[in-house]
């Protein structure tokens, strides 16, 4: 048999109820039974000690006279009571007069008077009672009686106790079986209802209510957290519809680009590949006819000059100066495509080392991009001067640029040194450079005055010019001849 | 000039006279052998269809890369691949100063890379430094004995 705490709810109701009704009914029999022994035992112990004082009165004489067939007489009366068992009449010393029945066995009558009062015992309620006349005690009345009244009382208690028993137990399981509907159908159409939600994941059902108990209350809060729970589900199931359209719709897509940009990949690499093969064959084959250009050009000048005049030379070396442009130009578009097929390989590049490399090579290949006669020294001095002057009026710039070139000015040749320093006013132009001539207090810009002064005499004796141009706060271009 | 001779490995008439003509200013004319494709360089060094190459190897090979029916490339791994034509000096005279050419040129076991100048005087220039080099100066291997 399963646990108490598996029984179904109904069984679990109707045992309670059994089991307390069958508890309370057992007590009170065992109570009715008990009083109903316990007073007819009383009854019949009192009823046994009047019927002993009347025979005891009765008896005085026939014991003062120790007249034995009297006694026996007397006793003998008792043969009207059907329950009377034995009987005995004691003398004064202790020893039977007379008996009852007459032939009593040893077993029925103590050989010794035994001390007063009324005692069951042995299934026998036995009794001694003093015979005794005006105050003289003559001898003892014993008197024995079977229990069968009791015996018979207590039986039919019993088979009332059970029989109300079981009266009262069939009736208190119907009454249980048919009240604990009361408080288990709502209980069982609950745990139904509950059921029902879980197995089938149908939020749609309700469980009926059967009161306004509180089992009534739990109902109607189980039904809310259903209409909630189903109102969420409905919510939940467009979401989730709405979901999976979308990522549907995104997996499309993403497959689509997807496919395009594989496609473009494809395509890019064929590219890629044709422009390398194109590369490769014009590094090969395009320079080789440029090659026999210039070489039988060559040839010509250097084995028929004899048969040529200037303007064929001339001829012969535009077409080798053709095929030599040519060539660069070959090997500048070869650069060009090798730039865009160039694998990548990022890492930390150092662009001022490379940009002073760069410049320090160009340098090195054309040294004399601007180059002038002068005294070195002096013209040291003089560019020394304009630079840091440059130098010192952008410093408060945040992005300052000081620039060296050489320019035409109405067909002659300068030199400029240009900043985008803090400039000067051009109605100050002419004062630039005279000597402890400034434009500036010293707290925004140090100086002595000297520095320009000193340029200007130096251009001038390179039989040079020197002049600026400038406007405050867009820098300021010093132009020199020499 | 009693060095060895030049083998000159290249399909192009027009370097081949330049190039001669440039060897020919300094006097080397007569060392140079012309293959005008890799099947002919291969047969002079190694003998047209089982019969016997040159008696000496040329002291250096110029080698083109792009040639009819075998390339430099493959004319370059074969030289490498024989055991008697595996130490010959091969310079590889080519258009082309693609990285990928220069990369499997020195890997495949060239002992230099020169790109012909479009410029004639500096092709001169180029031929000439060629030659003076690979046969004057330079000390090539002892050449294996024929089997």
């Amino acid at each position: 048999m399963s646990p108490l705490r598996d029984w179904p709810i109904k069984r679990k109701l109707t045992a309670i109820l059994l089991l307390i009704s069958g508890l309370v009914l057992v007590l009170t029999s065992a109570a009715f039974v008990t009083y109903q022994v316990v007073t007819f035992r009383g009854t019949i112990q009192s009823h046994l000690a009047t019927r002993s004082r009347i025979l005891a009165a009765n008896s005085t004489a026939a014991l003062a006279f120790a007249n034995e067939a009297d006694a026996t007489e007397i006793l003998a009366a008792l043969k009207y009571d059907p329950h009377m068992v034995a009987a005995a009449l004691y003398n004064q010393d202790g020893r039977v007069l007379a008996t009852y029945p007459v032939a009593a066995t040893a077993d029925l009558i103590p050989a010794a008077p035994q001390p007063d009062g009324y005692r069951f015992e042995g299934g026998r309620l036995v009794g001694s009672t003093p015979v005794a006349q005006g105050g003289k005690r003559l001898g003892t009345l014993y008197i024995a009686s079977d229990t069968k009244d009791v015996s018979d009382a207590l039986r039919l208690s019993g088979v009332i106790a059970i029989v109300v028993l079981a009266i009262a137990m069939l009736a208190a399981y119907a009454l249980a079986a048919a009240l604990q509907g009361r408080i288990s159908a709502p209980i069982l159409a609950l745990a139904e209802t509950a059921t029902a939600v879980s197995t089938r994941q149908d939020y749609s059902v309700r469980a009926p209510k059967l009161g306004e108990d509180e089992l009534g209350t739990l109902t109607d809060a189980f039904n809310q957290m259903l209409v909630r729970i189903e109102d969420q589900d409905r919510e939940l199931r467009r979401y989730a519809t709405e979901l999976e359209q979308r990522v549907a719709e995104r997996t499309q897509e993403l497959q689509e680009r997807h496919e395009a940009v594989r496609r473009n990949a494809a395509e890019l690499l064929a590219a890629n590949q044709e422009l390398d093969a194109f590369a490769y064959s014009v590094s090969h084959d395009l320079r080789a006819p440029l090659r026999s250009i210039d070489g039988f050009s060559h040839v010509l000048l250097e084995d028929y000059a004899a048969q040529l005049d200037q303007a064929g030379r001339d001829s012969l070396q535009r077409v080798r100066a053709a095929s030599q442009r040519m060539a660069t130009l070959i090997d500048d578009l070869l650069k060009l495509a090798r730039v865009t097929r160039a694998e990548m390989r990022t890492e930390v590049v150092d662009l001022s080392g490379m940009a002073r490399d760069i410049v320090a090579e160009l340098q090195r290949a054309t040294p004399e991009r601007l180059e002038a006669r002068g005294d070195p020294r002096l013209l040291r001095v003089a560019l020394d001067n304009l630079l840091r002057n440059g130098w010192k009026y952008t410093a408060k710039q945040p992005r300052p640029q000081i620039e060296f070139a050489s320019t035409n000015v109405n067909g002659e040749r300068a030199f400029v040194v240009r900043d985008n320093g803090a400039g000067f006013d051009m109605k100050y132009a002419d004062k630039l450079f005279g000597v402890f001539q400034r434009l500036h207090s010293a707290a925004e810009f140090e100086g002595t005055g000297v520095g320009l002064a000193t340029v200007r005499r130096i251009i001038t004796r390179h039989g040079g010019r020197i002049w600026a141009e400038g406007a405050v706060d867009r820098g300021a271009t010093f132009y020199f001849t020499l | 000039m009693n060095a060895g001779k030049i083998l000159l490995v290249e399909d192009n008439p027009d370097d081949i006279a330049l190039t001669m003509r440039a060897l020919k200013s300094h006097n080397m004319t007569n060392d140079v052998v012309v293959a005008q494709d890799g099947v002919q360089a291969l047969d002079y060094l190694f003998g047209a269809e089982g019969g016997a190459g040159p008696d000496e190897l040329p002291a250096v090979v110029l080698l083109d890369l792009k040639l009819p029916k075998v390339n430099g490339l493959e004319v370059l791994q074969r030289i490498r691949a024989d055991e008697r034509t595996r130490l010959l000096p091969v310079v590889i005279l080519t258009s082309s100063d693609e990285e990928r050419d220069l990369i499997d040129g020195y890997r495949l076991g060239a002992n230099s890379y020169v790109r012909k100048p479009v410029d004639f005087v500096e092709f001169t220039q180029a031929a000439k430094q060629l030659g003076l080099y690979w046969l004057l100066m330079n000390r090539a291997p002892p050449v294996p004995r024929r089997l």
